[in-house]
């Protein structure tokens, strides 16, 4: 199997979609000529044409409701948002126009819309270009929210969002675009939503993330195992709408314990769906209220100390294992 | 160009007497229709909001009589009557408002939202310029497809404030999108007046995103219907988008929930003057295409079509609690 980074594993994934069905296409700003701004669309227009790659205007809103109204008239557009951050300029199509036009049409009108975006912080980027809202997404019924973790990950569940009949916001890590990974090359190659993965067994505690988190999540298990001679136990969300909430609750029914880590901030977050799903579930397996390791709760800091404590570390979660022994 | 200083008079070239006849039945029966909608909402077989089209039937019997089937057509929430026009079962937008099965949207859009996919109405949509860059996309696809058709999108005077306005005509004409823009301007944003609201006049707005723009009187059917023909000509030479500013006045409140504080008794009653069907009621009298026994003939026949609707939405099944999560996703 090759390796590949990240973004070329998402790039091969549009690039095989495009290949594979005339009706999908790419806008967003900047994916063409400038190449992509994390460079996932590079090479693309050179390919396809600018009939199929389309640079557009910064106009988050007009651009993502053009996705919509191509997507209900029988196209399968993907569309870009540059970063996250952005995609509060064009709330009112993803939420009041995507997530319902289905219902509200009577079942008549859906909307198979791709909308990628890169997430998260770590990059000094500051408090408007540093956000993870994926458990915001995860909030609306009608969307259907994908978080990848890794190269192959990303490729697969791409694949699969593009054949999707509803739409789907498909959020990357931004500092995961460089991470390497093996990849299948196999066109046919599509995972389905809705299916964690276990990445590490384990039989003390159980850590649940998703995207960036996930590799929190890895290093913490391998210090506590190093360092405390815990096993842990790693699930990988991958999608949390759907949500595999049964691969964490059998888990959990194994560890006893539960740690979730999300860059996202907690109030109102993911990590407290988790928790809640869990506690409903497996009450009477657990040995310890669940964690929730979360981003701290203030707007991201500019200077690079203050970013770092403001972000979930591993540290923080082998220190939430422990709190709980 | 703007709202000609008299009112045409005569009929016409072009204009038979069947499409006069057709017109003047879609008018009136928008207006009843609208009239026993109010009623029905005062007895509470209708809830929630409810805006009412009655006095702007000629913007949408002008234009949307000039849609070939394989049109689109999105528009906002004060859209019973675009649905009418566009030749949905008016039992089933009835139904729809009922909240009943029978509905469009089987109950579950309301008043509001209103879609029908064999006559390509996507919707009713009721967050105020909303639906504007989704016509950019519908029509978008047209293009890409190769299809013969153009995406209708109706907005009011309220929605061009909106910063998706601009995003969307800008779009549409960069992209060279099949999109006839057409804006019922009613004078009022819910209770703002058009001069509190927008600091140019609307029309060339759109000339400044480069594309045809014109202001027409929307009182005046015939007038509506050629420069609909007019712009879809244009729109389907491949010329890119087309805008049309029609000139209208609202004669009930905002939604039933309207005290109307805003402007005056007088100024309504003035309005009313202008009213679209009776100047084409006069224009076609003045042919010698309709006498009193043909209007009395077809003020009776609508009140019939009308009761029918109400009593078949009635006599539609609740949605079931079973149901409640149907199309939330497609499979």
């Amino acid at each position: 199997m090759p390796e590949l980074r990240m973004r070329e594993a998402l790039r091969e994934a549009l690039r095989e979609e495009m290949l594979r069905d005339d009706r999908v296409f790419l806008m967003g700003e900047d994916i063409g000529a400038y190449g992509g701004s994390y460079t996932v669309t590079r090479g693309l227009l050179d390919e396809f044409g600018p009939e199929r790659v389309i640079d557009t205007p910064i106009a988050e809103s007009g651009v993502v409701g053009a996705g919509i109204g191509a997507a209900i008239n029988g196209l399968r557009p993907m569309v870009e948002i540059m970063t996250i951050n952005f995609s509060f300029v064009a709330f009112d199509q993803i939420i009041n126009n995507a997530s319902k036009f289905l219902y509200m049409s009577g079942g008549q009108f859906n909307v198979p819309l791709v909308l990628r975006m890169a997430a998260g912080g770590g990059s000094q980027l500051g408090a408007t270009h540093s956000h993870s809202l994926e458990g915001l997404y995860a909030h609306f019924p009608g969307l259907k929210v994908v978080c990848p973790s890794n190269p192959a990950d990303a490729k697969g569940l791409l694949k699969r969002a593009f054949r999707d009949e509803n739409p789907v916001i498909f959020i990357e890590h931004s500092a995961l675009y460089s991470l390497k990974g093996e990849v299948p090359d196999d066109a046919d190659y599509v995972l389905e939503f809705g299916k964690a993965r276990v990445l590490r067994e384990g039989t003390d505690v159980t850590i649940v993330g998703y995207g960036g988190s996930v590799h929190q999540a890895l290093r913490s298990a391998a210090m506590l195992e190093d360092q405390e001679q815990l096993s842990a136990e790693v699930i990988d969300l991958r999608t949390l709408r759907p949500l595999d909430i049964d691969t964490v609750i059998q888990s959990v029914k194994k560890t006893n314990r539960c740690v979730v880590v999300e860059d996202d901030w907690q109030f109102g977050g993911f990590a407290g769906e988790i928790s809640a799903q869990v506690m409903e579930r497996a009450f009477d397996w657990l040995d310890a209220p669940v964690a929730r390791v979360s981003g701290k709760d203030v707007p991201m800091p500019y200077n690079r100390n203050l970013e770092f404590a403001a972000l979930p570390s591993e540290e923080d979660v082998v220190e939430a294992v422990l709190a709980m022994l | 160009m703007t709202t000609q200083a008299t009112a045409p008079t005569g009929i016409p070239e072009g204009f038979t007497p069947d499409l006069l006849d057709y017109m003047l039945h879609q008018m009136l029966f928008m207006r009843r229709f609208e009239e026993r909608t109010g009623e029905m909402y005062t007895k509470g077989k209708i809830r929630g909001f409810l805006h009412l089209y009655i006095g702007e039937e000629a913007c949408a019997v002008g234009s949307i009589s000039a849609l070939q089937p394989q049109d689109g057509l999105i528009t906002h929430y004060r859209e019973h009557g675009h649905a009418i026009a566009r030749g949905i079962d008016p039992k089933r937008i009835m139904a729809e408002l009922f909240g009943r099965e029978g509905g469009t949207s089987r109950g579950r859009g309301g008043s509001m939202h209103i879609f029908d996919k064999e006559r390509r109405m996507f919707g009713g949509h009721a967050i105020v310029g909303g639906h504007m860059p989704v016509a950019v996309g519908l029509a978008l696809a047209d293009k890409k497809l190769g299809k013969d058709a153009v995406t209708m999108c109706v907005f009011g005077d309220g929605g061009v404030a909106e910063g998706e306005f601009h995003e969307a005509l800008n779009l549409s004409s960069l992209w060279k999108t099949p999109v006839l823009w057409f804006c019922e301007n009613n004078g009022y944003g819910m209770g703002l007046p058009l001069e509190k609201s927008i600091a140019n006049d609307i029309y060339k707005l759109a000339e400044a995103y480069r594309m045809p723009s014109i202001r027409v009187d929307g009182m005046d059917v015939i007038g509506v219907r050629q420069a609909t023909d007019e712009a879809l000509k244009h729109i389907r030479a491949g010329n890119g988008p087309y805008f049309i500013e029609a000139m209208t006045y609202r004669y009930r409140g905002h939604s039933m929930a309207d005290a109307e504080l805003y402007r005056t008794k007088e100024e309504v009653t003035e309005m009313r003057k202008n009213d679209a069907i009776e100047r084409l009621k006069q224009r076609m009298t003045g042919a010698g295409l309709l006498d009193d026994a043909k209007w009395d003939a077809l003020v009776e026949r609508v009140e019939r079509e009308v009761a029918e609707c109400i009593d078949w939405a009635d006599a539609s099944p609740q949605p079931q609690i079973s149901t409640l999560f149907d199309d939330v996703y497609r499979e």
